[in-house]
């Protein structure tokens, strides 16, 4: 229905712009980058401007809202001494060894929870109890059982990271496409290999958003619990920093939680996105 | 009878009454005394209206389901379950999204238990049945709908089964590309010798695919007529499907099916017709003109 005799033209317009929008890209190209990058952390720019200048302007107590500047010095001292450094440690070693556990136990569980129905009818009363039990609400609980020590502060960082991962995994294996398991059957496969080629593959995007959630979840309660009881970590810094009155400290031990929090979820972002490029490609 | 490849021998079966249709009460009935023979080499389309437990045939026949009663021998032996002699083409493909076509093509392999060396081989040589050469290593979502079914049909033809299962296969693409993979499936099949049983509810593809056609009434599904399609020598003419042969089977089976298509619908819709109580009456040939839309 097309006028054919147009055709050609409209082919040839198409094909002729190009050349002349090529000469001043790279200029161009280089300044729309720039403006991104701008635009991407004008925010940020923008509350590191207001930090500065707020506190200097009298707009508020400079004695508890130092400048950037004075937190960032802080923050260099800290670093020099090598107190961050301790300090960090202590953090990521309880977080890490935490999240770990929590996905040495939790995916497996999840898995046989996913796979076997029974079992899900069994414990899903019980999961949904405790999912719903605030991890910090059973600090006290954990002190008491497990003590002061390392392994109370651990226990918590398992106990809430088990539930994204928990979850996630038990949503992964069910969300495999069941064509996929009727395919598979139809080959004659046992269930242990349709498990290991179908319904494993098939969960682990799932499962690896879940353990996204639980890293960011690791660090979020391990500062809350290093608030009781310990000797170091970031939290510990950030509470005993404001009982000391060393402002510009507690300002570094929370920005440095920030960029720990931002570190962790880039990273395990990263690891997400190399185990399920076949998902992420549809999605995009 | 035991000649044949595939029999079906008297198989009903009855689904237990879902939640949903506990209220009109008592189990479902999908396939009931169905017999149905097929031979050894043979393309032999099932077509029926949609919910005439086409799809059930095929599952009791790949083993993913068990028959109420009555038996299905391959070869003179019951099936029992799943296995590697018969491989299924689903209509969506089935492919793991996250293996490459080659990879899925090793899939069957794998469950087969092919040595990992020959497995390339075998990968390569389906793929290049289908023709996919060059897309070995491109995933299900890199691909068209019709390069996945070409896909799920080498999958299926490299563990080499006798018999291929194929339930709509290609219902969900469009009509061009049907065309083309209905050619270059009847290609296949006269080079592999297959027994194939190719499930649709359209009228055209059973007629342009299959050697025989099988009509299959409305729910509880049995085998209303057989019909043997002569179209003469295929490669001799150009378009076969504007044949004196192909129309004559074509209004052949439109005939059969169209009483079944309507009682189909009557069933579909049970509080409107039961009070109504004549719904032959009004819209005779509709439902059928549907039918003939689909195919296309």
């Amino acid at each position: 229905m097309v006028d054919i005799a147009e055709r050609p033209t409209r082919l040839a317009a198409a094909a002729a712009p190009p050349a002349p929008v090529d000469a001043p890209a790279p200029a161009s190209r280089l300044l729309g980058l720039g403006g991104r990058a701008l635009h991407r952390t004008a925010a940020l720019l923008a509350l590191a401007a207001v930090w500065e200048t707020a506190p200097r302007a009298g707009l508020v107590d400079r004695v508890f809202l130092p400048p950037l500047s004075e937190v960032l010095g802080a923050w260099g001292q800290l670093l020099r001494s090598g107190q961050l450094a301790d300090h960090v440690g202590a953090s990521l070693t309880r977080s890490l060894t935490g999240l770990g556990l929590a996905v040495l136990t939790a995916i497996p569980l999840g898995l046989l929870i996913g796979w076997y129905r029974p079992l899900a009818e069994l414990l899903s009363p019980l999961l949904e109890v405790f999912r719903n039990t605030a991890a910090l609400a059973l600090l006290p609980v954990f002190v008491l059982i497990l003590g002061l020590g390392e392994t109370s502060k651990i226990a918590l960082v398992l106990y809430a990271c088990s539930w994204p991962i928990l979850l996630n995994t038990v949503a992964g294996v069910k969300g495999v496409d069941p064509l996929l398991v009727r395919s598979a059957r139809s080959m004659g496969l046992d269930h242990l290999r349709l498990f290991q080629k179908v319904i494993l593959p098939g969960a682990v995007p799932t499962i690896f958003t879940g353990v996204r959630l639980a890293g960011a979840y690791s660090i979020l309660v391990l500062v809350a619990a290093e608030m009781v009881g310990a000797k170091a970590g970031l939290g510990y810094l950030i509470n005993y920093a404001q009982y000391n009155f060393a402002i510009p400290d507690m300002y570094a031990g929370i920005i440095t939680i920030s960029a720990i929090g931002l570190v962790v979820n880039q990273l395990l972002v990263a690891v997400e996105r190399r185990f399920s490029t076949w998902r992420v490609d549809v999605t995009a | 009878m035991t000649t044949d490849k595939i029999y079906f021998d008297r198989v009903t079966k009855t689904f237990p009454a879902g939640a949903a249709r506990r209220a009109t009460g008592g189990a479902v009935t999908a396939v009931d005394r169905l017999t149905l023979g097929v031979r050894a080499g043979e393309f032999l389309v099932v077509v029926g209206p949609s919910g005439c437990g086409k799809s059930t045939l095929l599952d009791l026949l790949g083993g993913l389901s068990k028959p109420t009663a009555g038996q299905i021998l391959v070869d003179g032996r019951p099936v029992t379950g799943p296995g590697l002699d018969r491989g299924i083409v689903f209509q969506q493909y089935a492919l793991l999204p996250w293996r490459t076509a080659a990879g899925n093509v090793a899939f069957g392999l794998e469950a087969k238990g092919v040595p990992r060396a020959d497995r390339a081989e075998l990968v390569a040589r389906h793929l290049d049945l289908v023709g996919l050469r060059g897309f070995a290593e491109r995933y299900p979502h890199e691909l068209s709908g019709g390069m996945k079914q070409r896909v799920a049909i080498a999958r299926s033809l490299a563990y080499d089964p006798d018999i291929l299962l194929m339930d709509e296969p290609f219902a969900a693409l469009d009509a061009q590309t049907r065309d083309s993979l209905q050619d270059e499936l009847v290609r296949i099949w006269e080079r592999t010798g297959k027994t194939i049983v190719f499930i649709t509810h359209g009228i055209d593809e059973a007629v342009h695919l299959g050697q025989r056609v099988a009509v299959m009434t409305s729910r509880p599904g049995r085998v209303k007529q057989v019909i043997e399609i002569d179209l003469g020598d295929r490669s001799a003419v150009a378009d076969v499907r504007s044949s004196d042969a192909f129309r004559h089977h074509r209004h052949q089976i439109w005939s059969l099916l169209r009483d079944e298509v309507r009682a189909a619908q009557a069933a579909e819709r049970p509080s409107t017709t039961r009070t109504e109580e004549a719904p032959a009456g009004r819209g005779t040939s509709a439902p059928v003109r549907a039918e003939e839309a689909r195919v296309g």
